[in-house]
């Protein structure tokens, strides 16, 4: 070995792909080094595949994309508007975005959706929790404090998903959810005993007897793998975490997935197929699914959360629909003593508050 | 050593709002090479402003963050142990966002 020649640069692996261009990310899902050109062919094949096999959309249906402006909803807004042109989905393609109300987050996240809506050429509709509930996130806190901040938030989120779908006439709902969110999720629903939702939290296809039903096509996609397509290819996005979130429940879950994949990277897919193959006990009770008597919105309760959480904060008690304790009998007064026959928030099974 | 460093994913507000920074890193006593370790010390002394658990977990980064030396993973090269050279540039990119 000659004494003045540059040792070999310790990265400059080949592609185990194609064996020619340099590899620049090993892939968490399969541990292969592979280089960016081949990265994007498997990434955006990937997706193609689970779109396919889980049958989530037919020629002419009209899609919102659930967009935030941040790095799942860009990339998700890209690679389908890519995919639709590549193999013909025949989709009409929409970006709907939620104007939650808050301040220094929500409003620069918006005007890279309003970027998004120019660079891919989708159109946006926002809709805006001040029209739709007559309260902004920022207003709400106020009202609450910092605790529980993404249960109202969360909660107002969906419903105003589904309502801008509606005034879009779409189809289907598309949302970014990926590998990590879901696994996430699994293990909170593990954490709270919410046996309902862990049933339902891996399915890439919900809310089917609902309104507007919704999938997930990044629900295999690792986010080290998005955000890294997104970071190669330039897409523009919005990366500040919501200033209401670090007091939220799920950042411990999240921090314990991610110390997980850095020792064994497949655990995250490992735990969602825990998750997909759970089966639950036939003596365990699961709620039934109705509708809300207020508002007509899917629900396992009389009112929906929704509804619970705005009777709450319109009547300045915060802390309604909040825990378990709390109740709130049809007309209006708070339960006193447990009547069997009135269905009450107390009366409901563990961990099965929802709508 | 002049290297170039990048914050992204939202690390850049640990760093007082700053994107690039073109810095020259002092090799380590007696060391001939200079390691993503020591670059990683030398970034938390020097550069972190304010909450350092957001971007590094003991002597690495925090779970999370993405690590990119020239544009390449710094899985390929060893992670902590990566050596780097002259002009190479550094990219820390969070996930730890909403999406």
């Amino acid at each position: 070995m000659e004494a003045d020649s540059k040792p070999k640069k310790s990265g400059a692996r080949l592609c185990c792909v194609c064996n020619q261009n340099r590899a620049a990310l090993k892939r968490p899902k399969t541990l292969e080094q592979i280089c960016r050109e081949c990265f994007y062919a498997v990434f955006e094949e990937e997706i193609h595949q689970v779109i396919l096999e889980n049958q989530l959309f037919k020629p002419g249906d009209r899609i919102a994309i659930g967009a935030s402006g941040g790095k799942d909803s860009t990339v998700l807004a890209y690679v389908l508007s890519e995919l639709n042109r590549r193999h013909n989905y025949g989709l009409d393609l929409f970006l709907l975005s939620v104007d939650e109300g808050i301040t220094g987050y929500r409003d620069d996240s918006l005007e890279t959706v309003k970027r998004n809506e120019l660079q891919y050429g989708l159109p946006l509709k926002i809709v805006s929790y001040k029209d739709l509930y007559g309260w902004t996130m920022d207003e709400i806190v106020k009202m609450i404090g910092l605790k529980n901040n993404c249960t109202f938030c969360g909660v107002f989120r969906r419903q105003a998903l589904d309502r801008g779908a509606a005034l879009l006439k779409v189809d289907k709902v598309a949302t970014g959810h990926n590998a990590d969110d879901i696994a996430e999720t699994v293990l909170l629903n593990i954490l709270r005993g919410d046996i309902a939702r862990l049933s339902r939290c891996t399915s890439i296809i919900t809310g089917e007897d609902g309104p507007i039903p919704r999938c997930k096509p990044f629900k295999c996609t690792y986010e080290k793998e998005i955000v890294m397509y997104a970071y190669f290819k330039k897409l523009d996005y919005f990366s500040t975490e919501c200033i209401y979130s670090p007091n939220a429940y799920r950042g411990f879950a999240r921090e314990f997935i991610k110390d997980l994949e850095r020792i064994r990277p497949r655990a995250i897919l490992d735990i969602i197929k825990s998750g997909e193959d759970f089966r639950i006990s036939t003596t365990t009770k699961m709620p039934e699914q109705g509708t809300c008597e207020r508002c007509g919105y899917i629900s396992s309760q009389k009112w929906c959360k929704a509804c619970v959480l705005l009777e709450g904060l319109n009547r300045g008690l915060p802390k309604l629909g909040i825990g378990r304790t709390q109740g709130l009998n049809s007309d209006g007064k708070k339960d006193r003593k447990r009547d069997s026959r009135t269905p009450s928030i107390e009366s409901k099974q563990c961990g099965s508050l929802e709508f | 050593m002049h290297l170039t460093l990048e914050f992204g994913g939202g690390l850049e507000l640990l760093c007082k709002s700053v994107k690039f920074h073109n810095v020259n890193v002092d090799l380590p006593k007696g060391a001939d090479k200079l390691s993503m370790r020591d670059l990683l010390a030398w970034v938390r002394t020097n550069l972190i402003k304010e909450r350092p658990e957001m971007f590094m977990k003991g002597e690495s980064v925090r779970p999370g963050v993405l690590v990119l030396v020239n544009d390449c993973d710094w899985e390929l090269s060893g992670q902590l142990d990566t050596t780097l050279e002259e002009k190479d540039v550094v990219v820390f990119i969070s996930t730890l966002h909403g999406g």
